[in-house]
């Protein structure tokens, strides 16, 4: 999906070949989605095959010039104004495996509320470094991209751990709520979740 | 050497059946160069570490040495001055004093170890400096914005031989471009050797640590531990 309108934008600035348009795919996204060569040139053959793009005849080392369609400039314009709905992006593999922990009896939530809340700090100063290391101000269009590229995975990175710590908080609360009941069954089941006392402010 | 070393370090609040165990056998230390940030849901510990981090309070089991020097075999004179000469804090509202200059606010705990004069403020020209605002050392606080009074704050910290910065939540109470200018800084200033031990609950900010621990129900959790090389952090991210 991204990458079919991705190669459509970069020709919309003009006829390139297979390589030129992989070099500047990752360019523009600092290399975060690598390309294949063998991807570029079959995306290509669709987008030929629905007359999105043309194939102009081989220079003289045999390399194929690829340009854009006027059908393929509106795709382009369609693309640019068209939100991406939810149903196009990939199901959250964390959010299911928080409801499954949630429901699964056994399944020790905050060990994996936390767990998931390393990696992702983790994931996330590494990104955090990028971004220190790069000079204040980018050097060409392609930086610029590469730096938005950059905030949106930070944005995203930061996102989860706010969720996670809600989700931390949401099950404290939850496990509190319930302690009345679990009150009733006597101390020895109160003694075997010491993990579930009340927060105490300090 | 570390900068500040934790051994399984304690703080109870109240006796008999009211007790609080805050910190319960916390063990950390902090290199210099390095920035440790410390994350938890309230009431998890993350402020009597920083206390205790600080000579601010005393542990109820365990040990805190500073430069080497441990705390707990230290009088309360001895104490003080080993808190002037050796920790700098930075808090969430900057706690400069008002009617002071950016340049005196700096001065004034060196002054306070028997700096003379000239010197306190040749060595807070040069820690204004530092933090990138050399230019507005006789403005008063009130004259400032919140990011450029955070440096100020930053500076007064590092002044002098000073290199353990305690920070609680130094971002709180900025905006949040003012407060990754903050972070760039902290983080520039443990490149340069300074030791840091900041407490927050922004993990974008967290995220400028070398290392983040994780406090909950005053026992350390978990740690992302120390970031890898260079190299290997950009096969993982390319």
């Amino acid at each position: 999906m991204s990458i079919r309108h991705g190669i459509l934008a970069l020709l919309s600035q003009g006829p390139r070949y297979g390589y030129q348009l992989r070099a500047e795919f990752e360019a523009s996204t600092g290399a975060t989605w690598p390309l294949n060569i063998g991807q570029v040139y079959s995306t290509l053959a669709r987008l030929e095959r629905d007359g999105l793009v043309a194939k102009a005849d081989a220079d003289a080392e045999g390399r194929f010039v690829y340009r854009i369609t006027p059908d393929g400039e509106e795709e382009v314009r369609r693309w640019f104004a068209t939100p991406i709905a939810p149903a196009d992006r990939p199901r959250d593999e964390l959010a299911i495996k928080l409801a499954m922990a949630v429901t699964t009896p056994g399944v020790d939530v905050r060990a994996v509320v936390q767990t998931q809340r390393t990696a992702t700090l983790r994931a996330l100063r590494d990104l955090t470094r990028l971004k220190a290391d790069a000079p204040p101000l980018p050097a060409d269009a392609a930086d610029a991209s590469w730096r938005l590229v950059l905030e949106s995975m930070i944005f995203q990175a930061e996102a989860e751990v706010r969720w996670l710590d809600h989700c931390e908080a949401f099950m404290t609360r939850l496990a509190l709520e319930r302690r009345p009941a679990a009150a009733q069954t006597g101390p020895e089941a109160e003694a075997a979740r010491p993990d579930e006392r009340p927060e105490v402010r300090r | 050497m570390n900068v500040l070393v934790m051994r399984e370090v304690s703080r109870d609040h109240g006796t008999g059946p009211n007790v609080v165990h805050a910190l319960r056998g916390v063990s950390l230390h902090v290199a210099p160069g390095e920035f440790v940030a410390v994350m938890g849901p309230s009431g998890s510990g993350k402020s009597t570490l920083l206390t205790l981090a600080g000579g601010l309070d005393t542990p109820t089991a365990g040990q805190v040495l500073v430069e080497g020097t441990d705390l707990g075999s230290l009088g309360t004179a001895a104490r003080a001055a080993l808190r002037r000469r050796s920790i700098g804090y930075v808090f969430q509202d900057y706690n400069l004093i008002p009617t002071l200059t950016a340049a005196e606010n700096v001065m004034l705990p060196r002054e306070l170890d028997g700096v003379r004069t000239r010197r306190a403020r040749r060595e807070a020209l040069d820690a204004l400096a530092e933090v990138g605002i050399g230019e507005l050392a006789d403005r008063f606080p009130e004259e400032m914005s919140g990011g450029q009074q955070q440096r100020v704050a930053i500076a007064r910290a590092l002044v002098g031989e000073r290199r353990l910065v305690l920070a609680d939540e130094p971002t709180g109470a900025l905006d949040s471009r003012s407060g990754e200018e903050i972070m760039r800084l902290l983080r520039a200033r443990c490149d340069a050797g300074a030791a840091c031990l900041m407490v927050t609950h922004e993990s974008r900010h967290a995220a400028w640590a070398d290392r983040v621990v994780f406090l909950r129900d005053g026992v350390i959790v978990d740690s992302t531990g120390a970031p890898t090389g260079p190299e290997s952090l950009l096969e993982d991210v390319r």
